[in-house]
């Protein structure tokens, strides 16, 4: 895994890091990879990839309104609220 | 009528239950210990946030329900410690992250409301690996934690992780009990390190809402305790069928503590070659004899089995959690909660929040899992992981046709010193060898202290049953218990000095 | 007939696919308890998993696979009783989990298909699938000098994405298939349809190539197209974008563009521009779909007449003209309200009435058929009045006049003000005769020859009876009594 890699991925993640940790990060993850790539020993030509361990049905929920009037709640841990003590979230300006 | 606060540190759960009920002491006598304690123990740096108050407060609700006869059940009044991942209404809960620093949830999580419910008293929260990614509890934003247990060297043993808090307050009698989570280990390898029970039940027993997500599809609560009794009673007010999680499964939930009959005549029990690792420490080994002959005298049948593929559990495990992670640490963008760091756009926001928020090995594994979901390698390493994962499960299936419980190290090493295994991260990776497959297949398992290192340090043996078969979990792991009769104490222990 | 462009260097075909989200009709989101109903305050509708707060997880609502299934069926398409939802990855603000639930490699709804009805003929246009998906939020970027505004009421809100294949080739198409799918999910109930509103919302993939040639060329994204009339202009103005590019030497590029219905035309959308990577894998906080054939059955069971069959029997058993019947099924609530008028008096005729009388009004006011100023059932007896020849046609109008503005029961308006027609034959006799004696002059001319003179004996029958005689009864005495 080369520095350019490491910067793609880390660009998609959202994460800055560093020239520097560029660097060891693609050294660190290519040493993992090496580890992982055993698992092609293994052949999984007629293996169906695990949905979930526990066998049952997916459960559901009513059509049912019973949550989420509560603006002040979900904003409550909030940073920069808008000054003027509109219930918005905030983000710097994005421009479309 | 005793008031001895030193030793109302040193009961188990079961005691301090029967203590209450007799009247030997109160919720709030129990609860003073337990904060003098913690005061005495902060060098071990387990706890992130500590709720003297809160817990006071509880206590004294306790007693007043004792009181008018109407104790809730055996946790009623037991002074417990909680995992930082579970989120708790008004009490910050970070994950042991930067990134979630300052984030008070208007909520409690299912596992910490049911303990709740059942009148336990919390005692704050415990440090922990951050997002619990970790086997030393060395990547807390919070600082790393002690293991109770030194030696002569000097040298500061790590407490596992990453429970690491709550293994380090339940072994250094900070808490009574404390609850864990378990992704690939995270309760049961810190419990092994410090000498105390640790339990994960079948993944769907416990309740997901509420915890702060790692990897959905393998995170399970569970408890961690001082003994096998302790663990089956606690669990008891920590399961529950919960519409609000998706993966929680509606099963009849039997009666955990009244499994601990002592009786296991007749039982198989499942030894896997494929654990018998080249290199392996010949303590672990001798250990592990030790436990089959045990279960041998107390009337069960050892049974040679084999699991050809654990040795692809772990880098199966490397590529499904990362990859799960990846997607449930999305959320963490400086926008609703915690931490933000202002950038000149959205996306400088997103990265300064995201590179000062996460810790290294955070961002390293969040960096795993988006390349292994990535366009191009998907195929070939998150479907192929799922695969592996199909044929580990198959094969415990076919294994638990003819065995009823298997028996294995918990880790392969005691508790190292800090500062050892951290160049590596594969390294480091390895001490969750034995907990992850496991894991994987969503199976009970539990780590039971049993013996010593050549050094001192203590060993947990290892126990993994068929789905929602925690019964024969726990009185298997009392056998093991009594036969191992485990009472070294660690070098440090809240509340004695 | 097709429907090309004229470019400098020959005739060109424009290649169209659409994507159309239509808000599931529910009242709680598809993940979470809290409320769907559009112009809320801000946030006040967003439980703590749609804000994605930390140990938050979704629990799918059963009516969302419900409606999905119903939808499915309407569009004669396969339903997987295996599907899976699939976390799709990318960060913007607007979604807060940093993935959208989606479905991805296995969608609940297969291939099916949407019949247009085109001037030229109906038109099979394909489904390719149906997949249930999460809302996001909603952006606001003029509140504030320096920051965006997020609002999260809409995050979580179920949607049906519904996925066309590459059959429409013009704007027109385009703009039908839109309309029926919206009569479709209209008349299904399983989304309102509400396009202001932003209920249902279109993409639409468009690329050209010349005429003749049967490779796809790259095509360009036109994002969320909130009207039919954009529909149709934004293909149209991309198409003719894209063809003077290829003319000009140019590339067409793969991109998403945004149209500008104040420009009137498709531009690029830098922001979106990146190279996506969703990542899309199963979201392992749920479980697959797995549904049993009765349920599906029991839903196909429970389906409402659609638009197509109603078509069918407004044609074969009222005996509608067809222009007429699609006109009116265009609508669930128009084919209703027209259905409630024919059912008190005679199809053909309530049919004219819709159309012409009750839609002109409607129109000139800008209301829609639930805001008709006169009610189904009074508008059928209005009909029924004409139809056993109570009344003529223009009395009737009269009549209608008086409904719409002053509303009241037809029957007690044409009573109130002596409107019955006269169909008495001695009645309408007696004023023919005294209408030849008064006028022998044009009666002559009418003995001459001259038969055109009969029209405007006719009238004058009309003015003497206040528009009141049996016109048919008039022609007819008029004939033998002249004659």
């Amino acid at each position: 895994m080369d520095k350019a890699t490491v910067n793609n991925i880390a660009k998609l993640a959202r994460i800055k890091v560093s020239e520097a940790e560029t660097e060891s990060l693609a050294g660190e993850l290519t040493n993992i990879f090496d580890w992982i790539e055993q698992l092609s020993e293994v052949d999984t030509d007629n293996v169906e990839p695990m949905t979930s361990v526990t066998d049952m049905v997916m459960p559901a929920r009513e059509d049912k309104v019973n949550d989420g009037a509560d603006a002040e709640r979900v904003l409550k841990n909030a940073p920069d609220l808008p000054a003027n003590g509109q219930n918005f979230f905030t983000v710097p300006k994005v421009i479309e | 009528m005793t008031k001895d606060k030193k030793s109302l540190t040193n009961l188990t759960i079961t005691e301090a239950r029967d203590g209450l009920a007799k009247g030997d002491y109160s919720s709030v006598d129990l609860t003073e210990a337990h904060i003098k304690a913690i005061e005495s123990g902060r060098d071990l740096n387990a706890f992130i946030t500590e709720t003297p108050e809160l817990a006071l407060e509880r206590a004294k609700a306790s007693d007043e329900r004792r009181a008018s006869g109407e104790a809730a059940s055996g946790m009623d009044g037991i002074p417990i410690a909680v995992k930082d991942l579970f989120c708790t209404e008004d009490v910050q809960t970070t994950a042991g992250s930067h990134i979630l620093g300052g984030f008070i949830p208007p909520y409690e999580s299912t596992v910490t409301q049911n303990l709740r419910d059942a009148g336990a008293v919390m005692l704050g929260k415990t440090n922990m690996d951050e997002f619990a990614m970790g086997s030393a509890n060395i990547t807390s934003y919070h600082g790393e934690v002690k293991n109770p247990w030194e030696l002569d060297d000097g040298k500061t043993r790590v407490p596992g992780g990453s429970s690491g808090g709550s293994a380090a307050a339940v072994s250094g009698h900070l808490a009574i009990a404390a609850t864990g989570s378990d992704t690939g280990g995270s309760i049961r390898q810190p419990a092994s390190f410090t000498g105390i029970v640790g339990m994960k039940p079948t993944y769907g027993r416990c309740s997901r809402w509420g915890m702060v997500a790692f990897a959905s599809s393998l995170d399970q609560a569970g408890p961690m305790t001082r003994s096998v009794q302790d663990a089956a009673i606690m669990l008891q007010s920590m399961v529950s069928h919960d519409k609000k999680d998706s993966t929680s499964v509606d099963q009849p939930i039997p009666n955990f503590e009244a499994a601990l009959t002592g009786d296991i005549k007749g039982l198989r029990v499942g030894i896997p070659a494929e654990y018998r690792l080249d290199g392996m420490p010949g303590e672990i080994e001798t250990l592990w004899s030790q436990g089959i002959e045990w279960l041998k005298a107390a009337g069960a049948e050892p049974v040679e089995i084999s699991l050809p593929h654990t040795k692809y559990a772990l880098p199966t495990y490397y590529i499904v959690a990362p990859a799960e992670a990846s997607s449930n640490l999305a959320r963490y963008d400086g926008v609703r909660y915690g931490l933000r760091v202002e950038g000149d756009s959205l996306d400088e926001m997103y990265e300064n929040t995201r590179g000062e928020g996460f810790g290294p090995e955070v961002r390293r594994r969040i960096m795993i899992g988006t390349y292994v979901l990535s366009a191009g390698y998907y195929d070939a390493y998150y479907v192929k992981a799922m695969k592996l994962r199909t044929l580990i499960l198959q094969e415990f299936q076919k294994a638990f046709e003819s065995v009823d419980v298997m028996l294995t190290p918990t880790a392969p090493s005691a508790a190292f010193a800090l500062g050892e295994k951290m160049d590596n991260p594969v390294q480091m990776y390895l001490n969750d060898v034995f907990t992850v497959p496991a894991s994987l297949a969503g199976l009970p398992a539990i780590s039971v202290p049993a013996g010593l290192s050549d050094d001192g340090l203590p060993l947990g043996l290892h126990l993994i049953t068929k789905p929602f078969d925690e019964e024969t979990l726990f009185r298997v792991g009392g056998v093991l218990e009594e036969a191992a009769d485990f009472t070294a104490q660690p070098s440090f222990l809240g509340g004695q000095s | 007939m097709s429907y090309l462009i004229e470019g400098e260097t020959g005739d060109w075909e424009v290649v169209i696919g659409l994507e159309v989200h239509a808000q599931i009709t529910s009242k709680a989101k598809l993940f979470s308890g809290a409320a769907t109903e559009f112009g809320a305050e801000p946030n006040s509708q967003v439980s703590l998993v749609d804000a994605a707060m930390p140990g938050m997880l979704p629990v799918i609502n059963e009516l969302c696979i419900e409606q999905a299934v119903r939808t499915g069926l309407g569009l004669n398409a396969k339903i997987n009783l295996h599907s899976v939802f699939e976390r799709k990855n990318y960060f913007y603000p607007d979604l807060p989990q940093g993935y959208q639930i989606s479905q991805f490699l296995e969608p609940i709804v297969g291939e099916g298909v949407v019949t247009l009805d085109m001037p030229e003929g109906p038109r099979d246009i394909g489904v390719e699938r149906l997949h249930m998906e999460q809302d996001a939020g909603k952006s606001l970027h003029d509140q504030d000098p320096k920051c965006t505004y997020i609002d999260l009421n809409r995050s979580g809100v179920a949607l049906m994405e519904i996925v066309s294949k590459p059959d429409l080739r013009s704007p027109a198409e385009a703009g039908e298939y839109v309309r029926k799918l919206r009569a479709i999910v209209r008349y299904l109930g399983t989304c309102d349809g509400n396009m202001e509103q932003g209920s249902l919302r279109c993409d639409a993939n468009v690329s050209v190539r010349p005429v003749g040639e049967t490779e796809l060329r790259t095509r360009a994204e036109i994002k969320n197209i909130n009207s039919v009339r954009f529909v149709m202009a934004a293909i149209e103005h991309e198409a003719e974008r894209q063809i003077e590019l290829y003319e000009n030497g140019g590339e067409v590029v793969q991109e998403t563009r945004l149209y500008d219905a104040i420009k009137n035309e498709t531009r690029s959308m830098r922001s979106k521009e990146e190279a996506h990577d969703y990542r899309y894998f199963p979201d392992p906080d749920l479980l697959p779909i797995d549904l049993e054939q009765s349920f599906v059955d029991k839903i196909k069971a429970s389906l409402p007449e659609l638009p197509d069959a109603t078509h069918q029997r407004f044609v074969d058993d009222l005996g509608l003209a067809n222009d007429d019947a699609v006109t009116l099924v265009a609508d669930k609530e128009t084919a209703d309200f027209f259905e409630a008028v024919a059912s008190a008096s005679e199809p053909k005729l309530a049919a004219n009435w819709v159309l012409h009388e009750l839609f002109a009004i409607l129109n000139k006011d800008g209301l829609s058929i639930a805001d008709s100023p006169v009610s189904s059932a009074a508008l059928g007896k209005l009909v029924a009045l004409i139809a056993d020849d109570t009344i003529s046609g223009r009395i009737a109008k009269d009549v209608f006049e008086v409904m719409v503005t002053d509303g009241g029961d037809p029957e007690q308006i044409v009573e109130d003000k002596g409107l019955k027609q006269i169909t008495d034959t001695g009645e309408i006799e007696g004023m023919i005769d005294q209408l030849i004696n008064d006028n022998p002059d044009q009666a002559q001319q009418y003995k001459d020859g001259n038969t055109k003179v009969a029209g405007w004996f006719v009238g004058q029958m009309m003015k003497a009876s206040q528009g009141k005689a049996n016109p048919q009864m008039v022609n007819d005495l008029l004939k033998k009594k002249l004659g």
